[in-house]
């Protein structure tokens, strides 16, 4: 029985390492929503942190300092998507539709000479005894440090949202940030650091793309990952939780594809390179047909700007 | 310390004024970024927004890249301004160039006047079956038409790239990943001999001229608007939401289609893997820039049309890659989403914070 179960086990590696990138940019974005801000730029903060995490770890071989790199330059993108849409009122879809293709645009730009530049895949863990269990070993005891940090980030942003007060607070600052605002909270700082935050968490779900999923850069290698990280959040109504079940689902669709390809099956290549894309579309269409549970979910004030001077 | 102060009133100035400053500020870091690349500044500007149109034949590619541009941004404004958000152009535009591209391979052996006219059509139809499928969903199921519409963007390319691949592949093309070529019974006449300028720019001066009627002279117009500023206001005046969004996404994938079969039965001639360097992301660019006005989106398609000469004359000139096109285009929506702010605001330098009283 030891072979099927180590094609299992490869199966669910595959899977859950295809869902990390989708993951961590659906969990920034949650927290993003929460606040009432809809950044659409999910996809320009990722390739950016994709580019910017390949470029570092070229010049210096430290994979600690490219998640850290992508991190930053994620979140210097949210920053500016901040200063536009809480400091200038700026509309944010519009607003996040520009960053993207200007993240598009600029990741293309600066991480030209580096594509095809080979590099080591971030490592992964080896637990002697644990890791090389059957099954269970790499399942569990096997992956990269990211591919933890995003099932911590998880756990950790249920915890924040639901335990803390500071989590309250953001979700009242998403609900109705009038009353936010005049019992004194200060609504467009509180939305400035959640974006931030998504942004810095888009940053690494590109780090991952590059340096662990497909360790190489190549331009727009994102392929649409944002968008559907951004339709994740709405499938999880705006739970951590559920958007890491989500984010699995989508690895198992993509990797599940990736097999049947593989496996030589009489269908177009091509057609199978939809499912991911066709399958967003149908949890989105799934989970939207019942409108009340989306209006008692989502943010109250989701995408509406909000200037307290009027 | 900057304050924003409330106008009360939109300044009519600025509406036209925050596109030439948003264009000059870009200007401006475009030659930082130059400067920061380790060229002449002035120089390398020249080359990007004036090289390529220093010949006849420059002038006529720009009215050539104009034209998709034109065509989607036209349609899409339309929805932009009933808050709808059709941002699956692009895929409209594969798949207008599919249908129109299927008829045209079809009718391979067929010669005749009507070939070119049922192309169009059908690319026209194309782009609004499938801009269709994000109405539908959106007005059936209340799904986002934003994630729907650009979902089916991905979806479109690679079913344009199976087809290439395999079934309307050339059987005599070496087995090159492209269709056959199209007769001239389905190819767009050239307008200005020795150049690419083909009979596609006269559909989208076309729409153009028939968007800013539609918008400035009938009910449709007006309520559009309507519904994008009050969605309640429309539906106590008996036109709903629903109606909006079909429109949009009729009108906007219909041009986006015809914009798609405009290009393969134009320039390029035949159906390949990419017809489009992302035109139908670009058109939104355009719109924005345009005022959502269609004289507007006019000029806005011209000189992101610039962009995308600018961009092949650097990469020609200088050394520098394509995408620096994206980088041009990018900073110039953030830049003008930035100055629209002088409409409905002040910016105030300085002074004493006021302390806001509730009032």
């Amino acid at each position: 029985m030891i072979p099927e179960t180590d094609a299992l086990a490869a199966l669910l590696v595959a899977m859950m390492r295809a869902a990390t990138p989708l993951a961590f940019a659906a969990l920034g974005e949650l927290i993003t929503e929460k606040s009432g801000v809809l950044n659409l730029g999910v996809e320009g903060m990722m390739v950016m942190g994709a580019v910017s995490a390949f470029m570092v770890v070229v010049a210096t071989g430290n994979p600690a300092l490219a998640m850290l790199a992508a991190a930053v330059v994620g979140l210097l993108m949210a920053a500016l998507f901040g200063a536009l849409t809480l400091g200038l009122l700026t509309n944010q879809v519009a607003t996040g539709l520009a960053l993207t293709i200007f993240g598009i645009g600029l990741s293309a730009f600066i991480g030209q000479g580096y594509v095809g530049t080979p590099i080591e895949p971030l490592a992964r863990l080896s637990i002697p005894g644990l890791s090389t269990l059957p099954l269970i070993g790499p399942v569990l005891f096997g992956h990269d440090a990211m591919v933890y940090l995003s099932l911590a980030a998880a756990f950790g942003l249920w915890w924040f949202l639901t335990r803390t007060r500071a989590g309250l607070v953001l979700r009242a600052v998403g609900e109705n940030p009038a009353a936010a605002h005049s019992i004194g909270y200060p609504v467009r700082l509180i939305r400035f650091g959640a974006v931030l935050f998504g942004g810095a968490m888009c940053g690494l779900g590109g780090a991952y793309l590059s340096l662990a999923y497909t360790p190489m850069w190549v331009e727009e290698m994102t392929a649409g990952r944002g968008w559907i990280a951004l339709a994740l959040v709405v499938f999880a109504t705006w739970k951590p939780g559920r958007v890491l079940l989500g984010a699995y689902l989508f690895g198992g669709v993509t990797i599940v594809q990736l097999h049947i390809q593989g496996a030589g099956v009489a269908v177009p290549s091509q057609v199978l390179s939809m499912l991911p894309y066709l399958a967003t579309i149908l949890v989105l269409v799934l989970i939207s047909r019942d409108a009340t549970r989306i209006r008692l979910n989502a943010p109250a004030s989701i995408g509406k700007t909000f200037h307290p001077g009027g | 310390m900057i304050r924003l102060e409330a106008r009360g009133h939109a300044a009519a100035g600025w509406v036209y004024g925050a596109p030439v400053l948003a264009v000059g500020l870009t200007l401006v870091f475009g030659a930082a970024l130059f400067a920061a690349l380790g060229f002449d500044p002035l120089e390398a500007l020249g080359v990007f927004f004036l090289s390529p149109l220093n010949s006849a034949y420059g002038i006529a590619e720009l009215a050539v890249k104009a034209t998709p541009l034109a065509l989607c941004a036209v349609g899409l404004a339309i929805g932009f301004r009933g808050n709808v958000w059709n941002i699956g152009a692009e895929g409209q535009l594969v798949m207008g160039a599919v249908a129109g591209g299927g008829v045209a391979l079809a009718l391979y052996d067929v010669d005749g006047w009507f070939v070119l006219p049922l192309m169009m059509v059908a690319g026209m139809l194309g782009g609004m079956a499938w801009g269709a499928i994000p109405a539908f969903l959106k007005t059936r199921f209340h799904t986002s038409e934003i994630l729907v519409s650009l979902m089916l963007t991905y979806v479109a390319a690679l079913a344009l790239s199976w087809l290439v691949h395999g079934p309307w592949r050339d059987p005599e093309g070496f087995n090159f990943p492209e269709s056959r070529l199209f007769h001239d019974a389905a190819t767009l006449p050239i307008l200005w001999e020795g150049t690419r300028l083909h009979l596609g720019a006269a559909f989208a001066l076309a729409a153009v001229v028939g968007a800013w009627f539609v918008v400035a002279r009938t009910f449709i117009g007006f309520q559009v608007k309507v519904l994008g500023m009050t969605p309640q206001a429309g539906g106590y005046a008996g036109f709903s939401q629903k109606w909006v969004v079909w429109l949009a996404f009729m009108v906007s994938g219909g041009l986006a289609g015809l914009s798609g079969i405009v290009e393969v039965a134009g320039p390029i001639g035949q159906l390949q893997p990419t017809v489009s360097p992302g035109y139908g992301f670009t058109a939104i660019i355009v719109a924005f820039l345009g005022r959502l006005h269609p004289v507007g989106i006019l000029l806005a398609a011209l000189l992101m049309a610039l962009s995308y000469l600018g961009g092949e004359a650097v990469q020609i000139g200088l050394g520098l890659p394509l995408a620096v096109t994206g980088v041009f285009q990018g900073m110039l929506l953030f830049f003008l989403l930035a100055c629209d702010i002088l409409i409905r605001y002040r910016v105030r330098l300085g002074g004493k914070r006021r302390r806001e009283v509730p009032s």
